[in-house]
């Protein structure tokens, strides 16, 4: 029987295949840079978001701004292009039947593409922190960022809470990556599975919006994007990025059972 | 029936009260089947009879509705483990396109566990089944035969001890209908068990030693191919100079009925043994009827399939009568 780890290196191969992947990821490394030339070429700042009206100052900035601009659309999509398809797309090319049938189990096949759609979505994070960040530093230096409570902090200290900011945010993310895993393990279908779970993010967001649904708030999926703020305040504050831990879980966990049941306990006939 | 490891001398496939429904609809209805060693066992069944359906059940794939499915003793709906040393496909089979072929029998080679495809034995099934030459090509650009051959391939790689093929010459040339049967021909051989779903008479009748015969999702007849030859009875074939009176002499004789005069051919008939069709060729020559031919007439496979599959017709004797239930999807 093969283990586990052999199946999600074939996951791996599956991804490294196909045109989506390098889509996703591709997106992820542009985005940044268009965003650096735009801000090099065009000249003034976005003053409306946190830490917008220092990245002319520091380069440090950069990758913090693109959390922001990339929860409402951008992250959830470029996640969602893998996480909802890595199911569905054994059903579109009617595969299915040539995996269960040899001698890996339906768990270690489920689990193996979890892990590789979640190494996916970590990949895609990772990609567009790198590029804003040596982009961002190119074009406005490594110098000391300022803080959300107004204290400067040293550049390499700065790099770390980044670093750290990254880490925080691919919490919600990989929420996101277990929804479109079970959409795309009980719809079926590529398609529907990564724009369902486009419409779930931004439905989210929209209620995050409403004034009148302010108690939902923090435990809105779309919030948790922003837990990452916590460790640019000094001291650090961990409220945000404990609940963040606890709240993209209660999305997650129920996603990946409500995912992993319904593929262990499928019929895998002909559409 | 036992669980756990293998069972030492458990048939290759036993399945008992083998139901599937789809809401309303029965796609397999308590399906009563032994495959044993060494068999070439065709299933036989026109479109939609359910032979694809009981297939994949017993590959694991589907869920019983109600019933059971031992694959050498082992439970396949328990673990996948119950398909140690079984290979083959269902329907077409299906490879991932943006892999070359190649690349597909690494993958499913890596899927069988780390003892399973080497190079070596990978090159080897692709030498068997000619395709050593496109390995590296895309299974996009493959032809269906291609893909068909290496679906054998796919299959070969796991060294089955049962190999169980869903149609597989459908959609193939001629040239690729003949290489695949010697194909299968040359398993059988090597004592490999063969579960071959077929719905081409021609086909079975020259590849299988035992077959089922699925009408509507349950089995009409199980046995071998002899045995439902002889359960249709003998047939005679008689042509005279004069086929009028012929009739008459014949309708008279004792143990011959069935007589069919609107054959061109001449008449046919079905006696209970030789001596009658001897006692009915004195009685045409008393009555100076001259005999042109006089032969026995066995049943084709054909002839037996659609009498045990068509509403129109009576089931042959000693098969299960089928019960009545909606056709599968």
């Amino acid at each position: 029987m093969p283990s586990m780890f052999a199946i999600y290196r074939w996951e791996l191969r599956k991804l490294r295949a196909q045109k989506r992947t390098y889509l996703g990821l591709g997106a992820a490394a542009v985005i940044p840079l268009i965003f650096v030339i735009a801000l090099v070429t065009q000249g003034g700042e976005p003053r409306d978001v946190v830490f917008g009206r220092y990245v002319h100052d520091t380069g440090l900035a950069i990758p913090l701004v693109l959390l922001l601009f990339g929860s409402i659309w951008m992250f959830p999509l470029i996640t969602a292009l893998v996480a909802g398809d890595i199911v569905a797309a054994e059903d579109r090319h009617d595969t299915l039947k040539a995996i269960l049938t040899r001698s890996a189990e339906r768990h270690h096949i489920f689990a193996a593409k979890a892990l590789a759609a979640a190494s996916y979505a970590i990949a895609a994070i990772a990609i567009t922190g790198v590029v804003a960040l040596v982009a961002g530093i190119l074009a406005s230096g490594f110098n000391p960022i300022t803080s959300l409570s107004g204290t400067e902090v040293s550049a390499p200290h700065g790099l770390a809470l980044v670093g750290a900011s990254m880490l925080v945010y691919l919490l919600p993310i990989l929420a996101i990556a277990s929804i479109a895993l079970l959409l795309s393990t009980a719809l079926r279908n590529s398609g529907a599975a990564i724009v369902g779970t486009l419409m779930f993010s931004l439905l989210l967001q929209l209620v995050d919006i409403l004034p009148g649904l302010s108690a939902l708030h923090p435990y809105l999926l779309s919030t948790q994007f922003n837990a990452w703020q916590g460790f640019l305040r000094t001291p650090v504050d961990w409220a945000p990025i404990v609940r963040a831990v606890w709240i993209c879980a209660l999305y997650a966990v129920p996603a990946l059972v409500a995912a992993g049941l319904i593929f262990l306990r499928r019929d895998v006939a002909s559409e | 029936m036992p669980e756990g490891p293998a069972a030492g001398g458990a048939p290759p496939i036993e399945v008992r009260g083998l139901t599937k429904r789809y809401g309303e609809i029965v796609a397999v209805d308590g399906v009563d089947l032994t495959i044993e060693p060494g068999d070439v066992f065709g299933y036989l069944g026109p479109n939609g009879a359910g032979k694809t359906t009981s297939l994949r059940m017993m590959l694991g794939l589907i869920r019983p509705t109600a019933g059971s499915v031992r694959v050498f003793g082992r439970d396949p709906q328990v673990s996948v483990a119950a398909l140690d040393g079984v290979a083959g496909f269902v329907e077409a089979p299906s490879f991932y396109p943006y892999f070359s072929g190649r690349r597909n029998l690494e993958l499913f080679a890596a899927l069988d566990g780390p003892a399973i495809g080497s190079a070596a034995r990978i090159d080897e099934v692709l030498e068997v089944v000619s395709l050593r030459d496109r390995a590296k090509d895309r299974v996009r650009g493959y032809s269906h035969g291609m893909r068909q051959r290496l679906g054998i391939a796919a299959a070969l790689l796991r060294s089955p001890r049962l190999l169980i093929l869903d149609e597989p010459t459908t959609g193939l040339d001629p040239a690729g209908m003949r290489d695949m049967r010697e194909l299968v021909l040359d398993l059988a051989a090597r004592r490999i068990t063969v579960l071959l779903s077929s719905h081409l008479l021609v086909e079975v009748d020259e590849l299988c030693n035992r077959v089922a015969i699925v009408r509507k999702g349950s089995i009409a007849y199980e046995g071998s191919l002899a045995e439902l030859r002889q359960t249709a009875g003998l047939s005679y074939l008689v042509r005279t100079t004069d086929d009028e009176r012929a009739r008459e002499i014949l309708s008279r004789q004792p143990n011959v009925r069935a007589i069919e005069a609107d054959t061109s051919e001449g008449l046919s008939f079905k006696a209970a043994d030789e001596r009658s069709v001897g006692h009915f060729s004195l009685g045409l020559a008393e009555a100076g009827i001259g005999v042109l031919e006089l032969s026995p007439k066995h049943a084709t496979l054909e002839e037996l399939f659609f009498r045990l599959t068509e509403d129109r017709a009576s089931p042959a004797p000693h098969a299960a009568e089928p019960a009545e239930t909606p056709v599968a999807a």
